[in-house]
């Protein structure tokens, strides 16, 4: 039985995680810090707590699989895999460089750890079904995580991938809604207002946790339920978040979507988060 | 030939059972159209391998992604048209980039959907398909073909599109024929003029070859089953033996077959080509062999083109 870490101790891993994601993308010149900073404590919660993955073997039939369908924000994952032993740390220093094993977006073929191709967006939960009722067929017990965009609901394939989870019973499924609000073009709601999300992913069969998506402690709380409850629902989490979360000039700006930090940013940006780290 | 005649999606029904029964890992993904794809059987007889998620094409084709990702063998039945272009982003991102085993078994391929109309008519799916990288893609000739061509495809690992008629064709394979995926079925010798077809219009070709003989004209005729990988090999040697090469198909003469076979032969510069098929325009509602004719897909095209090229 493997030790639990302290919601201190994941608050700081989450603090390490801002870090690297920034290290990334100011180092790359290029990427999407907005919303890898927003899917954080997500990204946390599943690979330093709920997920049960080996990285000495990245292909182990029985893991548990991630997928993250805002394709985009990979820096988040790879930070995550990075940190958790898939590949060396130095690693990180050659996203989206010619040669890379961390492709602009996740390359399952290249990257140890990433379970499925994604960047296309609104295509990820589909496949995140597809693994899941895999599991259902086989009898066996390994879970789904998809982080999905708030931006991406506009796709219909969403929805239709959400109906095949409710055909099929997937509770072994479980979808988390980085609703930060910001999409590329604006705010969702001047771009496409989704209206009530909690209520649609009920309508649609899901058993919907709505939380503080930037909150440790109602991260894990909705994690532990979402995997606990076993009723034939697959899950849904859905986590009101700030895009740029952490950093003070990025938090709630469109235009840190897909824009990399100058120097003097990615200090005052280092120097804030360092001052985010909680004593253990 | 023999008079016998059947859809080659008769012949994907049957061979994807005994597949289903050797393999426990082959699944059927439906988008509700199985009845008229040939999936009933397996349905009934291997409900645990079978899953159906509704009109949702976008969605079939992930769901199949992610359980090739977990050594699952889908295969993902539609009509052409729907397989080629409703589905066709999430084929090209989720299945051919990562090179995940997911078949393609698309029915109603070509204008055979006839009286359907144009909606239903896939002219541009092989086109569409041949053009994304690590795709196979292939037309089985008759109910044979589709039969050991369904078997290749699910021994094969990779995403393969493989297409089917709906109409009933002559039968002229027997279930003694040897298939191999990327290798052409050379029908007939001959010196004259090579013939190369492939599906439904494979029997034209053959057609035009007895017309010819009559005449004094030896055709070649190569069924072409696989456009991609493209037998290159096959095409050089009837640009070697004949110099001249009509293709055939039920497809748009645009990045079909026709083309296929044109990249070879402008590259070598030693053939002359022509090609038949679907005039790069909509069909309608009418009979099959209609619709073959408003085109000149008809053995007396194929015939007319033989004898111009002989002069």
């Amino acid at each position: 039985m493997k030790e639990q870490l302290t919601i201190q101790q994941m608050k700081n891993i989450c603090v390490d995680l801002r870090k690297n994601i920034l290290t990334m993308i100011y180092k790359a010149q290029s990427g999407h810090p907005g919303g890898s900073l927003s899917v954080a404590e997500f990204v946390t919660a599943c690979y330093f707590r709920a997920m049960n993955i080996d990285p000495e073997n990245p292909r182990w039939p029985d893991r548990d699989r991630f997928v993250l369908s805002k394709g985009h924000v990979c820096p988040a994952q790879y930070a995550a895999l990075a940190m958790k032993g898939y590949f060396p740390m130095e690693v990180l220093d050659t996203l989206r460089k010619e040669g890379s094993i961390l492709q602009g977006h996740p390359d399952m073929k290249k990257c140890p750890g990433i379970d499925i191709s994604t960047g296309s967006l609104g295509q990820g939960l589909a496949c995140g079904v597809g693994m899941a009722l895999a599991a259902k067929m086989d009898g066996k017990r390994y879970r789904v995580f998809a982080a999905l965009g708030d931006g991406e609901c506009d796709e219909g394939e969403i929805w239709e991938a959400c109906h095949t989870a409710n055909k099929y019973q997937l509770d072994n499924l479980v979808v988390f809604v980085d609703y930060n609000n910001l999409q590329l073009d604006g705010t969702c709601d001047e771009i496409m207002p989704l209206g009530d999300l909690a209520a649609k992913f009920r309508t649609f069969g899901f058993d919907v946790y709505e939380i503080d998506g930037n909150d440790m402690e109602q991260m894990v709380a909705a994690m532990d339920l979402a995997l606990a409850v076993k009723n034939g629902k697959p899950k849904c989490i859905l986590g009101h978040t700030v895009k740029g979360k952490g950093v003070s000039y990025m938090e709630n700006q469109c235009g840190w979507h897909g824009a990399a930090p100058n120097e003097q940013e990615y200090k005052q940006a280092m120097e804030e988060l360092d001052r985010q780290y909680a004593a253990c | 030939m023999n008079e016998v005649k059947k859809a080659t999606r008769d012949g994907f029904g049957e061979e994807i059972v005994l597949l289903g029964k050797e393999n426990p890992d082959l699944v059927v993904l439906d988008v509700d159209i199985g009845k008229s794809c040939k999936t009933g059987a397996f349905r009934k007889e291997l409900p645990e391998q079978y899953l159906n998620v509704g009109i949702a094409e976008q969605n079939g084709a992930g769901v199949a992604a992610g359980l090739a990702t977990c050594g699952k063998i889908p295969f993902v039945v539609t009509y052409a048209a729907f397989g080629s272009m409703r589905m066709c982003e999430m084929i090209r991102q989720e299945i051919c980039y990562p090179h995940l085993n997911v078949k393609f078994a698309c029915s109603h391929g070509g204008v055979t959907p006839a009286n359907d109309g144009a909606s239903h008519q896939a002219i541009e799916d092989m086109g569409i398909l041949r053009t994304i990288p690590n795709m196979t893609v292939i037309m089985p000739a008759d109910y044979w073909a589709a039969r050991k061509l369904v078997r290749a495809a699910a021994e094969f690992d990779g995403p393969v599109y493989l297409r089917f008629t709906r109409d009933a064709i002559p039968v002229f394979y027997d279930e003694n024929a040897a298939f191999e995926i990327g290798k052409a079925n050379w029908l007939r010798e001959g010196k004259d003029v090579s013939l190369i077809a492939n599906g439904d219009t494979v029997r034209l070709a053959l057609q035009a070859a007895d017309l010819l003989a009559g005449e004094g004209i030896s055709a070649q005729v190569l069924d072409m089953h696989t456009i991609k990988p493209l037998d290159v090999e096959a095409v050089e040697r009837c640009i070697r033996e004949t110099g001249k090469i009509i293709t055939v198909e039920d497809h748009n003469i645009l990045n079909g077959l026709g083309s296929a076979v044109a990249d070879v032969v402008a590259e070598s510069g030693k053939a002359v080509l022509r090609r038949v098929g679907i005039q790069d325009q909509f069909g309608m509602s009418a009979p099959y062999e209609r619709l073959l004719e408003m085109n000149g897909i008809t053995a007396e095209h194929i015939v007319e083109l033989a004898r111009g090229l002989m002069g």
